[in-house]
């Protein structure tokens, strides 16, 4: 296998596929470096789960080219095969085998060797904290732990190219937390991760580049702070002890959202040092006082409604 | 390693993982022992002494047990192709399955290892039944040869039905559908030679008796064990063998690499 590190780990053009008459990708480019978290955000039904069964060879496209870890999965998908791990949204665990039955299955469908396999299979019950349970059938396990079964179960035959489809969704927080943690030193041991998440926050909190994807097609793709910058839509809140000042400020300032119940006014704002000093300079010549303050910035919440033009179904769903 | 070193390594490795499954869900095992077995002693000791009377002016419940066993061994392979009908579509409704697909192993090795497995429970379930059979009175008069062949006609049509029934477990949606599936294989013994005598039946349906899959079968088990006539029997019963395993097999291959819809 000839590796540059330039070499990207993903290459996407052009990547269609329709089921029937229902087009669910309408021509995606994408591209990943190696050793980066690439997040793919969007709500349910977008297309997120056919990318990854595209690229991990569950599925076939009907157009375009797809490269991963530098072979083509349409002509060489044992290659790309034997470079990828896929952990999918519904648990990929043998329910009927124990934690590590199903560990020691991965290792003999790697051919590692019955020692080796021994060996990878305790480290990684150990490292994801289910040595424990390693005896117990999988299924008496908790969402929470099937889930890093999962994952441990991908990472027996080292891949280097992870494909994460939702890994996190339908945990609590705490276990989503756990799957952070994994994630980030999976990829500090340089590994590439594509993800695909609708949650948000996940994906601000993992990924080097955000795609998001709407009904098929890419409407976006930058790092989080990029995304973030493209948009306005920040403001400082304030909030007041009395009703009075409240009034006062909200008279002064004009444009501004007022919350009389929670006391509080929304001031839209860059966010920038100079703008809050003239706004608090304005304030105090008044000899109004302001209780509290905080600076609110776009997240990519407001990134997503404002690319996508419609509130999102799903973000009821974000936490 | 070679390409067929990996199909023998991963196929191998399949088939450790049904019979853990089998171990771990051992009350299908019961269930496909049991059923053969239920019947045997209800066709001695139920209808036996009629239908002995049947086969002839010596005839009673003794002749009868000797004429029952092959339909009842036929039995206990239809039982048996259950097996790999419900377990192959318990594993399609999991996730398991789409990651075989994404990893570079031999890629029928999920199918033949539900096959091999249920290739050794079904010789396992002849055993059993075949010893009960023993207990209450059948004298076969088999040399070694003749069982070590008994054992290989029973071998190739239990592998023919576990290909079929695996593909039956891959068309059917739900693991309910894919136990309905093999059910007319069972009726088929009942419908051929293994209970009465085709002569005793009517034309129209005398015609499929001697016609249909299992009737040569069970004709080639019944002479090797009790040295009745087998006649061109044997050819026709591998023949049948080899045409099932092969469409069965065709057909589970093709239904196992269609692309899983949404």
């Amino acid at each position: 296998m000839t590796t540059t590190p330039t070499r990207p780990a993903i290459s996407v053009t052009g990547l269609r596929k329709s089921f029937g008459d229902k087009l669910v990708l309408d021509g995606i480019d994408l591209e990943v470096a190696q050793g980066t978290v690439f997040a793919l955000l969007g709500p349910n039904g977008a297309g997120k789960t056919t990318t990854v069964n595209i690229l991990s060879t569950l599925i076939g496209a009907d157009g375009g080219e797809v490269r991963v870890a530098g072979h083509d999965v349409a002509r060489d998908p044992d290659a790309v095969r034997a470079a990828i791990g896929v952990t999918g949204q519904f648990s990929a665990v043998d329910k009927l085998l124990t934690g590590e039955e199903n560990l020691l299955l991965m290792a003999d469908l790697r051919h590692v060797g019955r020692r080796e396999g021994r060996r990878r299979a305790a480290e990684l019950l150990e490292r994801f904290d289910l040595a424990e349970a390693g005896g117990k059938p999988a299924s008496t396990y908790s969402g929470g732990m099937l889930r890093r079964l999962d994952l441990a179960m991908t990472l027996v035959g080292d891949p280097r190219i992870i494909f994460l489809d939702e890994p996190t969704a339908g945990l609590d927080p705490r276990s989503r937390r756990t799957m952070w943690e994994l994630i980030r030193e999976l990829v500090a041991g340089g590994v590439t991760i594509f993800l695909t998440t609708q949650y948000l926050e996940e994906a601000d909190e993992l990924a080097d580049r955000i795609a998001l994807l709407d009904h098929g097609r890419l409407i976006a793709e930058g790092s989080p702070d990029a995304l973030k910058r493209r948009i306005p839509g920040g403001h400082i809140s304030l909030r007041f002890a009395h009703t009075g000042d409240l009034e006062a400020a909200a008279d002064m300032i004009g444009e501004a959202l007022r919350d009389q119940e929670a006391l509080t006014l929304q001031v839209p704002s860059d966010g920038s040092v100079k703008s809050l000093r003239a706004l608090l300079d304005r304030l105090d010549g008044a000899a109004i006082e302001v209780e509290t303050l905080s600076i609110h910035t776009p997240d990519l919440d407001d990134v997503f409604l404002t690319l996508t033009g419609q509130p999102d179904k799903e973000r009821e769903l974000v936490r | 390693m070679s390409t067929l070193t990996y199909a023998v390594a991963d196929s191998a490795t399949m088939l450790r993982r049904q019979l853990r499954h089998m171990q771990r869900y051992a009350s299908m095992t019961v269930m496909l022992v049991g059923m053969p077995i239920t019947f045997l002693l209800l066709f001695v000791y139920v209808f036996g002494g009629t239908l002995g009377a049947g086969l002839g002016p010596s005839g009673g419940r003794a002749e009868y047990v000797e004429y029952v066993v092959p339909g009842i061994l036929l039995l206990a392979v239809t039982t048996g192709a259950f097996g790999p009908a419900i377990s192959v579509a318990m594993d399609m409704t999991e996730g398991i399955v789409a990651r075989f697909k994404t990893m570079a192993i031999f890629r029928p090795s999920v199918l033949t290892g539900h096959v091999l497995g249920s290739l050794i429970q079904t010789m396992h379930s002849l055993t059993v039944v075949t010893g009960v059979a023993v207990l209450i009175g059948f004298r076969p008069n088999a040399t070694p040869v003749e069982w070590v062949a008994v054992a290989g006609v029973l071998a190739a049509i239990t592998f023919a039905l576990a290909w079929l029934c695996v593909a039956f477990g891959l068309v059917a949606k739900t693991v309910e559908a894919a136990s309905n599936l093999p059910q007319p294989l069972v009726f088929l013994p009942f419908l051929g030679s293994g209970f009465v005598p085709t002569d005793s039946m009517p034309t129209w349906l005398r015609w499929f008796a001697e016609h249909q899959p299992f009737t040569p079968i069970m004709e080639t088990v019944r002479g090797l064990l009790l040295g009745t006539a087998i006649g061109d029997s044997g050819v026709i019963a591998v023949a049948w063998c080899a045409a099932i395993a092969l469409v069965g097999y065709v057909w589970a291959k093709r239904l196992y690499n269609r692309d899983p819809v949404g």
